[in-house]
């Protein structure tokens, strides 16, 4: 038996969904007769298009103006809970997701259950998470029937639209949010991206401390990542180093990522770096300490210098095509 | 100004975690400040230099009387510490954690800036500092990765999935703070003796008016099931005898990638 309905908080990049919504829409649809959705923004038009291609009948549009979405959003749905008692609300386990779950569990004073990577309906929800660097999974259930909170990890499920009509709109206030409404976004900064997302590559090409400096970055890793059509990452060695950006984090404090085929240079595979990469379909490891545990997950793993082996590489690829 | 600091006592990441009979992580031996609180720690003592005056306060919750991770924080120069520490603590989920931080910062007394980190090392719910606002009515700025005060309102750079936004808004309030915010001090060896004698005020669940809102009821949820996640296969391996670009190459063929 199916549970009766289940909510999506949206999160948006502009006005295209993100895909981690998308994977939740998805779930959702597996485990609930009716899916709806929530967002907190000014596209809702643009929204309720696309979570009604993967299956949400409603979309529930709060306008944040210039405040926290998340904490926005937050009363929002506290309210809409108390008058339509979904069976659960799904969450992002994002920057505005955290926020949104966070304040919505106090309003409702219900725990929320975080970092999930797997949901099973039937009558009651089992929720199933991973610890010590995902080497040992959790399932978890609420003791009691009210509504359940999750947050889910990106990368969790596959989006599949269904090919839905456009959800239904419907405008909600905003509501009181007391003094947490003040907190007021002045300015976006758009860091610079070439060359496809991190998240949503096929391929991903990540440097750890192996590759030296930071000015070997960008031959050895963004030129093998731009020659497969890729996307760069990094371990937090070289982040918390100052070389790249924390966008390019890639593991449990940063991305999580599953393209086709993962590269990792000069990264020793520390279980925090792995939660973010291992369900990667193939792993290319390139690391001069044959111990390495990255070699552990590796499909293919050469025990080597990345200052040799990398610039070979690029060599032979570039003259193939 | 005075800001307090969550800071969360945590096992050495170091060594392998395991769970006890009942599903909580086993907490044996020293607990040790979590790394990712040292930057709070850090950024709270530049904001209280800058601003010339106030103080620093640690709020920590740990079942076990811990004070060992306090007591580096202290050695880093915070003045006190809150430490809610009792028994039926043990399970308490972010939630429960929120409420006993939050009476414990009412307990402090007069507290203008909470600091916490984005997320605990083991832990990482992510959501406790901005349930601490919640609980406190006070706006939440999080995933700062840089933090301004001027005029009684705080201005942080949020990170965001493609760059970050610039958020503000007035005290009293809670910041998170992302790791590398600012590079963490050592305790220096005068530090670490003043510590020793730094006021620690423990109370319990009950002293903070939490009796069943803590623990595994407060958390109302149960463990189902728990087992060892299935190894990825460890595939070929080879020693780079100059050629081991080509085995890469292959590989890539055979994936379509080039
Ligand atoms: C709470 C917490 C959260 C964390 N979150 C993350 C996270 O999200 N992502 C993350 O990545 N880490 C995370 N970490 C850090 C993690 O524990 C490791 O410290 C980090 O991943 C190590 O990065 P690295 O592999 O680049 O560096 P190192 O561990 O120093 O490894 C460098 C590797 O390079 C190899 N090497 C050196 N020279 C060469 C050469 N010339 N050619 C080839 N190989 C070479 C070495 O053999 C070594 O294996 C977290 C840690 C904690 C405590
Ligand atoms: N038991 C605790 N004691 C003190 N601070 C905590 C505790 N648990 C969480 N925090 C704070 O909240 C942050 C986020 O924790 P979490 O939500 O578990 O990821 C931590 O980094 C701490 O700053």
């Amino acid at each position: 038996m199916a549970l009766n309905k289940v909510w999506v908080y949206a999160e948006t990049n502009g006005d295209k969904v993100t895909t981690a919504t998308l994977e939740l829409l998805t779930k959702a649809r597996e485990i609930a007769t009716t899916v709806e959705a929530i967002y907190a923004g000014t596209a809702g038009d643009a929204v309720a298009t696309q979570v009604g291609e993967y299956g949400a009948t409603t979309l529930y549009v709060v306008d944040p103006g210039a405040t926290l979405p998340g904490q926005t959003a937050a009363t929002a749905i506290a309210s809409l809970v108390g008058q339509h008692s979904p069976d659960a609300v799904l969450f992002v386990q994002s920057y505005d997701g955290r926020d949104a779950m966070a304040r919505v569990s106090v309003k409702l004073d219900r725990p929320v259950l975080t970092n999930g990577f797997t949901l099973t309906g039937d009558d009651k929800l089992t929720f199933g998470t991973a610890i010590f660097g995902g080497t040992v999974l959790v399932d978890a259930q609420y003791t009691d029937a009210s509504v359940a909170l999750i947050g889910v990890r990106p990368k969790s499920f596959t989006a599949e639209a269904s090919g839905g009509a456009a959800a239904a709109v419907v405008a909600v206030e905003t509501g009181d949010a007391g003094r947490a409404a003040e907190a007021t976004v002045l300015e976006r900064f758009e860091e610079e991206q070439t060359g496809p997302k991190l998240e949503e590559a096929a391929v991903v090409v990540s440097g750890g401390r192996g590759i030296g400096a930071a000015e070997n970055y960008k031959p050895l890793v963004e030129e093998l990542a731009k020659l497969l059509k890729g996307a760069f990452g990094a371990s937090r060695a070289i982040v918390d180093a100052g070389w790249v950006p924390y966008a390019l984090q890639v593991g449990q404090t940063g991305k999580t990522v599953k393209p086709k085929l993962y590269v990792a240079l000069g990264i020793s595979g520390a279980t925090q770096h792995m939660v973010g990469m291992k369900n990667s379909d193939n792993i290319v490891a390139i690391n001069k300490d044959g111990e390495a545990p990255i070699f552990g997950i590796a499909d293919l793993g050469i025990v080597g210098d990345v200052h040799k082996v990398v610039p070979a590489l690029i060599d032979a690829i570039k003259a193939k095509s | 100004m005075h800001v307090a600091v969550c800071v969360k006592q945590i096992p050495d990441p170091a060594v392998p975690g395991a769970l006890n009979a009942d599903h909580s992580l086993k907490r044996e031996g020293k607990l040790i400040l979590d790394e990712s609180d040292s930057y709070g720690v850090e950024m709270a003592l530049q904001l209280v230099s800058a601003a010339g005056d106030g103080e620093v306060t640690l709020i920590s919750m740990a079942p076990n009387g811990e004070v060992s991770g306090l007591r580096t924080a202290l050695a880093m120069g915070a003045a006190k510490a809150v430490l809610a520490t009792d028994p039926a603590l043990a399970g308490t989920d972010a939630l429960g954690t929120a409420k006993v931080l939050a009476k414990c910062i009412e307990r402090a007394g007069g507290v203008d800036l909470v600091l916490a980190a984005t997320e605990s090392s083991d832990g990482y719910t992510g959501t406790v500092p901005a349930q601490v606002a919640e609980l406190l009515g006070w706006p939440a700025l999080t995933f700062a990765k840089h933090v301004e005060i001027a005029d009684g309102k705080v201005t942080i750079q949020r990170q965001t999935e493609t760059g970050y936004d610039v958020v503000q808004a007035s005290l009293p309030l809670v910041v998170s703070v992302t790791a590398g915010v600012v590079e963490p001090r050592y305790p220096s060896f005068k530090g670490i003796m003043a510590a020793k004698n730094k006021p620690v005020d423990q109370c319990t669940a009950a002293d903070l008016g939490l009796g069943d809102q803590v623990g595994w009821s407060g958390a109302r949820q149960s463990i189902t099931n728990v087992e060892q996640a299935p190894a990825r296969q460890a595939g070929e391996k080879f020693e780079d005898d100059g050629t081991g670009f080509e085995k890469v190459v292959t590989f890539l063929e055979t994936l379509k990638v080039i």
